[in-house]
């Protein structure tokens, strides 16, 4: 529903520009691997400036979607445009506009930083001179400068990730695509990674942007697409899926008396209950009469806050723990 | 049509660094080898007649050795270094994501794994000469000969590279093929002490199509036939590069 409101909110931020051609764009996609379909007819597009999301429990086709847009995997069936060309038949025209940083570190141990930047400049056909100029601001840009001489094996997690970055824009590029950029990282790590990524979303680049962390996709993204066994389950604005399929408030009930007491009374002030170990969600457009009850209950701790978009994966991708997760 | 070279570039960067102690390694073997099999042993064997005439068993051996070297040092480099970079490094991965397709890569690796070869048994020519051991001139078409041969087993190594699961496999390789070519190919001894059933096959072995033509080249004789030879090199070269390339697409395309 509500990805054309989001879009056309998005769009006024960005005037002079064509926004309504897509960068990218991916048509019905289909992808097995022997008889496990992993990706079924998938489409979504990623206009200029913006940042999108794909969000998914593991196995639902995240990776095997972005390795058919980088032209690593033929898809079965569907369509994949960039720039005006097609994918796979155009891959190397493609890439040359693309900056990649995969879900591992691909970098190479035996090189330092600067090095590592420069042979991966290579490999676009940029001169030396050119790379030359290039490096020390996107090192600059990495937080690395003070490490250009040093080898991956001498960086941190966030350092090597930052590293992947900066080696990713060594080519300028239009679109991003990043899986899992801060998978692994200490908090701090992942606020330099984020406030990085809205830079460059502010410079004008657009992100294609997979994550597990729902606090990221918020923060992040204009939009998103949230994939489930190889399916887009849903798409829009992460405000506008959390008003289409939530309640405003949530109200966690926790604490050693959750088994025993008896939570009925509770439930007529919410609109929905789920319970999940320890812990009683409460899901309810107005939380005042449910606060009140819940004061009947002196050794529950109770935590009230709004809905948000991790309360919408659960919701639409279920609680339980996946099988191979 | 020249984006294996920004590939094949970053693997001689990363050789460089390294360059200088290896190639110690690289001198010292050969001299050990030699002292060994051509003073010690040549001295019981004394001359070897071969079709282009008789020669100082240190000579028979050392032409047989640096092919053998070529050989060693070539599928060693496209087994277990580029298995490393392929699978391990995830080397490939990143490059991949840069505009270079899979088959750039494997053009880059196999030259690369060929050029490192010639260079390591290029310090063994320098050694040898210095020895005194080298003396016509016929030592530069010998050099391309190997040249062609450090490629031709590249691109064969490749196809196992293609098809590991781990370093362990590249074991069976030397120990059931390298191994027992080295021994047939007539590196250490003439092919003509093999059975004669034998002889037949061993001449097409990859290894004995190249000291067939080194051999002469680099004793400052002429080989006695060399266009069946080199077409042969270059035949096993193509088949073993193209069977290489579909295999690694396959790994790449399977997940």
């Amino acid at each position: 529903m509500n990805s054309e409101s989001a879009l056309n909110a998005h769009l006024t931020h960005t005037p002079g520009v064509d926004v309504r051609k897509p960068l990218l764009e991916c048509v019905r996609l289909e992808k097995s691997f022997g008889q496990n379909r992993v990706v079924n007819s998938v489409s979504f597009e990623i206009y200029p400036g913006e940042c999108l999301g794909v969000i998914g429990p593991n196995g639902a086709g995240k990776t095997t979607t972005l390795k058919m847009l980088l032209g690593l995997l033929t898809p079965q069936a569907g369509q994949i445009s960039a720039f005006g060309a097609q994918m796979p038949k155009e891959a190397l025209f493609i890439k040359s506009r693309l900056g990649v940083v995969s879900q591992f570190d691909t970098l190479d141990p035996d090189f330092t930083c600067v090095e590592n930047l420069l042979v991966f400049g290579r490999y676009f056909g940029l001169p030396k001179s050119e790379l030359l100029q290039r490096i020390p601001r996107l090192l600059e840009f990495a937080a690395l400068t003070n490490k250009a001489q040093d080898k991956p094996q001498a960086l941190s997690g966030g350092m090597k990730r930052r590293l992947s970055l900066a080696r990713a824009l060594i080519n300028d590029p239009e679109l991003l695509i990043l899986d899992e950029p801060t998978t692994g990282l200490d908090p701090q790590a992942r606020h330099l990674m984020w406030e990085r990524l809205q830079q460059l979303v502010q410079q004008g680049k657009s992100i294609l942007l997979t994550t597990h962390f729902m606090d990221e996709a918020e923060r992040l993204c204009d939009r998103l697409v949230v994939l489930d066994q190889g399916k887009i389950i849903a798409q829009g604005s992460p405000k506008a899926l959390i008003a289409e399929h939530l309640e405003a408030h949530v109200v966690e009930a926790y604490g050693v008396d959750v088994a025993q007491a008896d939570l009925a009374p509770l439930q007529t002030h919410a609109n929905r209950v789920e319970k999940s170990g320890e812990t009683v969600f409460f899901y309810a457009q107005d939380a005042t009469a449910l606060l009140h009850a819940l004061q009947a209950y002196p050794g529950l701790r109770v935590l009230h806050r709004p809905a948000n978009l991790e309360d919408l994966f659960l919701k639409l991708t279920g609680r339980q723990m996946r099988e191979g997760s | 049509m020249m984006r294996f070279w920004p590939v094949f570039m970053r693997n001689f960067l990363v050789w460089r660094k390294l360059a200088i102690p290896s190639l110690l390694g690289n001198i010292a073997e050969p001299l050990m080898w030699l002292a060994a099999f051509g003073y010690g042993l040549g001295s019981l064997v004394g001359q070897i007649q071969t079709p282009s005439g008789a020669v100082a068993y240190l000579n028979f051996v050392a032409s047989g050795y640096i092919c053998m070297s070529a050989m060693n040092a070539a599928s060693f480099e496209a087994l277990y270094s580029v298995f490393s970079r392929m699978s391990v490094q995830r080397t490939w991965d990143g490059i991949l994501n840069a505009p270079i397709l899979l088959e750039d890569i494997v053009m880059a690796e196999m030259l690369w794994a060929a050029f490192k070869a010639v260079f390591s048994v290029s310090a063994i020519f320098a050694v040898m000469a210095l020895m005194g051991l080298l003396e016509q001139a016929h030592v530069l078409l010998a050099w391309c000969v190997l040249l062609l041969a450090a490629v031709m087993f590249s691109a064969i190594a490749l196809i196992f590279n293609a098809l590991a699961k781990g370093y362990d496999f590249f074991t069976y390789y030397f120990t059931l093929f390298l191994t027992p070519m080295m021994f047939l190919s007539g590196v250490f001894f003439p092919r003509d002490q093999l059975p004669h059933w034998m002889q037949s096959v061993a001449q097409w072995l990859p290894l004995s199509l190249v000291i067939d033509v080194f051999r002469p080249l680099f004793l400052g004789q002429w080989p006695p036939s060399v266009a069946l030879p080199l077409l042969a090199i270059v035949g096993y070269t193509t088949v073993a590069y193209a069977l290489a390339l579909r295999l690694t697409q396959r790994r790449f395309k399977s997940g």
